[in-house]
């Protein structure tokens, strides 16, 4: 991967022209029979795949009045053409919302649609055929699932809906995506993203509370399948080992901590990350959430908080009552998952908690906005809290705090590059080249305003941008947890009664 | 009774039905399919009320497609306003003054407005046209139906105002001929080309509505993006294969 080359950062960002297939040859390594399988999908392509995959097609636009009308209603007027930052970083047209959308459409059209059985190429139908198979399978892993596109279409056509429909019908005649595949078969049998063993992860949680106590000289705990405890904390399982999510996992320990309010891991449900999203299979989504509730019940706890993680956010907040629900065993008066920085924020509210802002007096810190968070979930009791609710936590923590270009935040945020599946060595280029909006929007509040560190409350932004950065002559250390701030200047101690 | 009329009388039945069936069969479908999951595009109003503002406000004023390219909105948004008015001028034609409608489509105001409407539908679907020819990105995703529906609108447009402003038609026979339609005492239509060419194009813009990506129009109503309500954390959400969802027993299991 040693060829791959960063886009040059431009004085602004330009629409470039397109250039056919510059990305036709991305694509992501397929699922052998040993990922497939633990999910319920055949091993290998299947005989007579191309009927179905069609007949697959039916049955999903059958069950989803998204993708029904996603499908019938597109006017190919090219507002979303520009906002994909796959498109702005590649130029490949495939990367353009609609036309991604349209490598599925078209088959739609051919085998749904009067004028695509009697006039396919009037109306860009086109039967079902290895070649477009393989363009699915490429450039449907081109697609980080942002929704950016979503926002601007006229008709609210979100292409996250259509990839993860394509993902899933690629899985249902055994054409999956490794990366995604592995990982699933991993949550099913070991309880993480990982394949992180019970006893491993307390080892690890052992392991912080010794580095915390060598820091600052008081037991903050790290417990794990406790009992009785008030609150279950699910996070995403990079947040055990990875940099920089560990100093967000520490933090949220120094929050319970300071807070008083006892909490608990749970090692049966050590991930909140739930990639049967990203394949769209609904079955493998319901099968991952499950583990929360299980454990929820076993533990007997009052509470759900959610740890740093933009997909899964949107699976606990948007889905988890629709998959996991009712929640009438947890105490109503909290929300039902809260995130962690809700959390958090809500005992700044109440003064609970006390901060020395000095200590991250080194930093001049900006807030990237996770696609998942800002487009397809909320924070707070407000439409957009999922903004401010973030920025309070880090402005509470750093004295220095600057946001980017109002066009590439909060709703209007670009994708770290890195979403929605495709965070796998063997797409680093798509996602070098990915990056591109973020990476000159964060460069310009670098050259302005002295901006030294970027905020995410992501595991997969934070991974991606540690990834990323170094392509674009950054720091790799440049990426931190929101609660890795709120570790630096949280004052523990006597606080806690 | 000519055998024009008799054609053009049996057109416009048949059209009709392709249409009012056609859509109407495509909103049930649109109705009937469940939306299992809650994804509305956040931030999203949380109440019903904020949902009917904000599908308001998109199709009206096309806010997103506002905030996306300025120029396919203003194109687009003088095309869509443009052919309100026109289509209100033309109720003239079904309309008798005994309507409640009729002091309102008879005002002077609405008239004028709808006559000149044309012009400015001309110059948005010009636009939009265009749009497909000179934005690369835009010609790349234009299929031949892409550029065959504009030259259609711009069809039926351009025929109209030449009825309007250059050759004109019987009107009070054109009426006659429409609410003969209407009553099913059919009338003669009066004889002009223009008048042949605009009666013909509606009829096949009718009858390829249902089929077509016009059904963006009944399609923006039941978008999930846009019509529903973010509270997923106060109201559990089931419909189609999440109805199915029964925790209670793997519940006891865990």
């Amino acid at each position: 991967m040693a060829d791959v080359q960063a886009p040059v950062l431009g004085e602004y960002q330009v629409i470039p022209h397109i250039q056919p297939d510059a990305m036709a040859g991305s694509k992501p390594y397929v699922a052998k029979p040993d990922h497939n399988k633990p999910l319920g999908f055949p091993g290998e392509l299947v005989e007579n795949w191309e009927q179905k995959a069609v007949a697959k097609l039916g049955e999903l636009v059958n069950n989803s009045r998204a993708l029904q009308v996603f499908l019938d209603s597109c006017v190919k007027c090219g507002a979303c053409t520009d906002k994909c930052h796959y498109y702005l970083g590649t130029s490949d047209p495939k990367n353009m919302p609609v036309a991604r959308q349209d490598l599925l459409r078209s088959v739609y059209r051919r085998y749904y649609t009067l004028p695509g059985k009697l006039f396919p190429s009037l109306v860009g139908a086109r039967d079902m055929t290895k070649e477009v198979l393989d363009e699915w399978y490429s450039y449907f892993h081109q697609c980080s699932q942002c929704r950016r596109c979503s926002v601007f279409c006229p008709y609210g056509i979100d292409t996250a809906e259509i990839s993860m429909a394509a993902r899933e019908i690629m899985d249902s005649v055994g054409q999956g995506q490794k990366y995604c595949n592995e990982i699933l078969a991993k949550v099913h049998r070991i309880g993480n993203n990982l394949g992180l063993p019970g006893p491993a992860l307390e080892d690890t949680l052992l392991g912080l509370e010794e580095d915390v106590k060598e820091e600052t000289g008081i037991d903050v705990k790290y417990p794990v399948d406790v009992k009785g405890a008030d609150v279950l904390l699910v996070t995403p399982s990079a947040d055990f080992f990875a940099e920089p999510h560990i100093d967000g996992l520490i933090g949220y320990g120094k929050v319970f901590h300071a807070a008083g309010i006892s909490w608990t891991l749970s090692s049966h449900a050590s991930e909140a990350g739930n990639f049967g999203m990203f394949v769209g299979s609904s079955e493998n989504l319901h099968k991952v959430a499950k583990r929360i509730r299980e454990a929820a019940l076993d533990l007997g706890v009052k509470r759900i908080v959610v740890g740093e993680c933009g997909h899964a956010w949107r699976v606990a907040y948007s889905f988890w009552n629709t998959l996991i629900g009712p929640f009438d065993f947890l105490d109503r008066r909290y929300p039902v998952p809260q995130h962690i920085c809700e959390f958090t924020y809500d005992l700044i509210q109440q003064g609970a908690l006390k901060f020395d802002k000095s200590a991250n007096d080194d930093k001049v810190v900006t807030f990237h906005d996770s696609c998942n968070v800002a487009r397809a979930s909320r924070m707070g009791s407000m439409p957009g809290g999922q903004f401010i609710i973030p920025r309070a936590v880090v402005k509470a923590s750093v004295n220095k705090f600057v946001d980017m270009a109002p066009e590439t935040i909060f709703e209007s945020t670009y994708c770290c590059g890195g979403g929605g599946g495709v965070l796998t060595d063997e797409l680093i280029d798509l996602r070098v080249k990915g990056t591109q909006p973020r990476m000159l929007a964060l460069r310009d509040v670098v050259e302005s305003h002295g901006v030294t560190h970027v905020a995410a409350i992501c595991a997969i932004c934070k991974a991606q941008f540690s990834k990323v950065l170094p392509y674009y002559k950054f720091p790799m250390d440049m990426i931190q947890s929101v609660h890795g701030l709120v570790s630096k200047a949280i004052q523990l101690g006597p606080v806690n009664q | 009774m000519s055998a024009m009329s008799i054609i053009y009388a049996l057109l416009f039945y048949v059209a009709t039905f392709i249409f009012v069936a056609g859509v109407g069969y495509k909103i049930y479908v649109f109705a009937r399919t469940p939306q299992p999951l809650k994804i509305p595009t956040t931030p999203a109003p949380i109440t019903y009320t904020g949902v009917a503002l904000r599908m308001v406000r998109e199709v009206t004023l096309f806010e997103s497609l506002f905030k996306s390219n300025k120029w396919t909105w203003l194109f687009g948004w003088i095309f869509h306003l443009s052919l309100l008015l026109a289509f209100i001028r033309h109720l003239r034609y079904v309309l008798t003054p005994d309507n409640v409608l009729w002091p309102i489509i008879n005002l002077e105001l609405v008239q004028t407005a709808g006559k000149y409407a044309g012009y400015a539908m001309l110059l948005g679907l010009a636009g939009l046209l265009a749009r497909r020819f000179v934005v690369d990105r835009v010609r790349y995703i234009s299929s031949p139906s892409d550029y065959l529906m504009l030259l259609l609108l711009l069809t039926i447009a351009g025929s109209g105002l030449l009825m309007t402003f250059v050759s004109h038609v019987d009107i009070i026979a054109l009426k006659g001929f429409v609410l003969g339609l209407l009553l099913f005492e059919w009338q003669l239509l009066p004889a002009s080309p223009f008048l042949l060419i605009h009666l013909t194009l509606v009829a096949l813009l009718m009858i390829i509505f249902p089929f077509s990506k016009l059904l963006h129009a009944p399609g923006v109503f039941f978008s999930p993006t846009r019509n529903q309500r973010d509270n997923p954390r106060e109201q559990r959400h089931v419909a189609g294969w999440s109805a199915q969802i029964d925790n209670t027993k793997s519940a006891d299991a865990g």
